[in-house]
């Protein structure tokens, strides 16, 4: 496929958004402008309601673009149709800053349902698969535990295990290691990285999280909707 | 179940794990469908006796076509018609035979002082053709005075003095200052008419009535002969006698003619109409709630799967999967708990309530439908929504 020799899976120029209508309206994006290459680890940083997870959700198609211009592995996603949204969704990971996971399934059948949304299959390599990614982080007992029996930190790994089951192309995180002590949560991250250097996956990434900021290969601060600071450590 | 489930949709059976996964809360859902099913199919029973004891005397008869008088609404709620019109229409090619019915409500006190009626046809004994062979045997019988045959159910008599008459057992009773016979019993399963029915010979119709004449009878029966459509001969008929005096319809006209009278034009089939509207009405907002409910509840879940790139039909899957599954779980006890009271009711009433096979699948499909339409509706709101605001 030609979005292969894409550089840069996400351009966003102009951006703007706005929450609620009328009186409230309220902006909470302000012309962004933002490239980011292939392969790399970018961390976006920033005080609570700077904007972080609204940029997060914008370029991951969680979100209707209102204004402005964001385009995502070569499609431009403002007026992009439902079904151009869809076939969209399943080149990404996501993982998101409460783990939704869904209750009445096991953390194996959470994450097969990231393979199942790419066609039926073969149902004996979806299952080995999907107990692989959790062995590697950790989950190879709990893999056949509902997420009511798993402790914070292990419904977060059997999130992460979902969002990146099927080797999306970008993976968008909001506060993945929010849940995870100091250890696991590095782990985490240098898994990322390594994905990204191994397949070129990208990987966009909200945290507060200090200790891991070393493992970036760029950090973006927001606040109040616009970028501050944008530095390659 | 969970693999035969997954190789039947070829994904995981989401919309049954998750029913599965509270079992309160399935109990709860499945309760209410089977609440919904039960209201529909008492509705539908009280309808249904309606119907049936507004055709029951029919069962008694065996005939072709049916003269009436214009003035009159049903079989049993008719003028008097001249039986002269039965003499012309034996005159018409393709008639075979006729006779006159008379029909006539018996007023009556029983035992416990209370006061009855008996719906009663007075025949011509010898015309065994135009009755039902159930009874068509014991017409002879009726030949001596005063003899009639009785409903078996009939409310208010004495039921082993009713049950002694099939074999063989006899007992007079008094009416209109009449002692009248009773010589054989018979099955109709009337209700709302009347408290019981009877036969009896135009006789001793006469001599019941005293005031009406042999020359006006209610209704006239017709048989065609062999080999000519009835439609046929009607049409004949209706050029020969004179129609703002003679209604000509073929007897299963009649019966239908009979049931749209009763169910729209007088107060107990409108009622019993409204109800099954209500009832329905009532079951599809049960349904509706069950329903929309349970999509409410796992909205967030289905946020993320939309984010993971799952499709409209992919939750209209889950939500019809999960209305197959409470449709089939809350129709069988409300399929069970129906049959139950209608038994106790046709035990208590005597009205001839019972379940029919047709009723219990128009009910089934019909709670199908709408569970399936409630999923749907309710998962309108996921396709609108950005999954963003949903989590
Ligand atoms: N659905 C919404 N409706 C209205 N306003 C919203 C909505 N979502 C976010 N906002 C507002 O938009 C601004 C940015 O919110 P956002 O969630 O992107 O912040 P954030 O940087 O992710 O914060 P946090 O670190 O607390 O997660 C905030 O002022 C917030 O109140
Ligand atoms: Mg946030």
């Amino acid at each position: 496929m030609a979005d292969n020799q894409i550089t840069h899976p996400i351009k966003v120029q102009g951006l703007n958004h706005f929450f609620g209508t009328g009186e409230a309206r309220k902006q909470a994006i302000w012309d962004l402008n933002l490239t980011i290459k292939r392969g790399s680890l970018t961390i976006l940083m920033g005080p609570s309601g700077s904007g972080k997870t609204t940029v997060l959700t914008l370029m991951g198609c969680l979100r209707n673009v209102q204004e402005g211009r964001v385009g995502l592995l070569g499609h431009e996603l403002h007026g992009a149709s439902e079904a151009q949204l869809v076939q969209l969704r399943r080149r990404l990971g996501f993982i998101f800053q409460a783990h939704n996971l869904h209750e009445s399934l096991t953390a194996t059948q959470n994450v097969l349902m990231a393979l199942q949304v790419h066609g039926r299959g073969n149902a004996a390599k979806q299952q080995v698969a999907a107990r692989h990614i959790l062995g590697l982080l950790g989950l190879a007992d709990r893999a056949d535990y509902l997420p009511q029996n798993l402790s914070g930190g292990q419904k977060q790994r059997v999130a992460i295990a979902r969002a990146l089951v099927s080797n999306p192309e970008v993976i968008f995180a909001d506060e993945p290691t929010a849940a995870l002590d100091k250890e696991s949560g590095r782990v985490v991250v240098e898994m990322l990285k390594k994905l990204g250097q191994a397949r070129g996956t990208t990987t966009v990434m909200v945290t507060h999280d200090n200790r891991i900021m070393d493992l970036a290969d760029r950090i973006i601060t927001l606040e109040e909707g616009r970028v501050v600071q944008d530095t390659a450590p | 179940m969970n693999a035969v489930l997954t190789w039947l949709f070829g994904r995981l059976p989401i919309g049954w794990l998750q029913l599965s996964h509270s079992r309160t809360r399935l109990f709860a859902a499945v309760a209410g469908v089977a609440f919904a099913n039960l209201l529909v199919f008492m509705q539908l029973g009280i309808m249904g006796a309606l119907n049936s004891s507004t055709v029951a005397p029919y069962s008694l008869l065996n005939a072709d076509i049916i003269l009436s008088s214009q003035e009159g609404n049903t079989l049993t709620d008719s003028g008097n018609i001249a039986r002269a019109y039965m003499f012309q229409a034996l005159g018409v090619p393709g008639v075979a035979a006729g006779t006159p019915l008379y029909i006539g409500n018996l007023p009556l006190s029983v035992a416990d002082g209370s006061s009855i009626s008996l719906l009663s046809f007075g025949l011509d004994v010898t015309q065994t053709g135009f009755v039902a062979a159930s009874i068509a045997p014991e017409m002879g019988r009726l030949a001596i005075e005063n003899a009639v045959l009785l409903d078996k159910d009939t409310r208010g008599m004495p039921a082993d003095a009713l049950a002694s008459l099939a074999t063989g057992g006899r007992f007079t009773f008094e009416a209109n200052g009449k002692t009248l016979n009773a010589v054989g019993s018979m099955a109709v399963g009337g209700g709302f008419l009347a408290d019981g029915m009877m036969v009896t010979s135009d006789q001793s119709f006469l001599r019941f009535f005293p005031s009406r004449n042999s020359g006006a009878p209610d209704q006239i029966l017709l048989r065609v002969a062999d080999g000519i459509a009835p439609d046929v001969v009607v049409e004949r008929l209706r050029a020969v006698l004179p129609p703002e005096n003679v209604k000509v319809q073929t007897v299963a006209k009649a019966r239908a003619a009979d049931l749209a009278f009763m169910a729209t034009e007088r107060p107990t089939g409108i009622i019993f109409g409204f109800g099954v509207f209500m009832g329905i009405l009532v079951g599809l907002v049960i349904v509706y709630q069950v329903l929309s409910t349970d999509v409410a509840d796992h909205l967030r879940e289905y946020a993320t799967f939309k984010a993971m790139g799952y499709d409209q039909p992919f939750f209209l899957g889950i939500v019809f999967e999960e209305a197959l599954i409470l449709a089939v779980l809350g129709f069988v006890p409300g399929l069970i708990v129906s049959i139950g009271l209608y038994t106790a009711l046709n035990a208590v009433t005597g009205l001839p309530v019972a379940m029919v096979a047709s009723r219990a699948v128009l009910v089934f499909v019909g709670t199908l439908v709408a569970c399936s339409a409630s999923g749907a509706i309710a998962t309108r709101r996921l396709a609108a929504a950005d999954p963003a605001d949903l989590f």
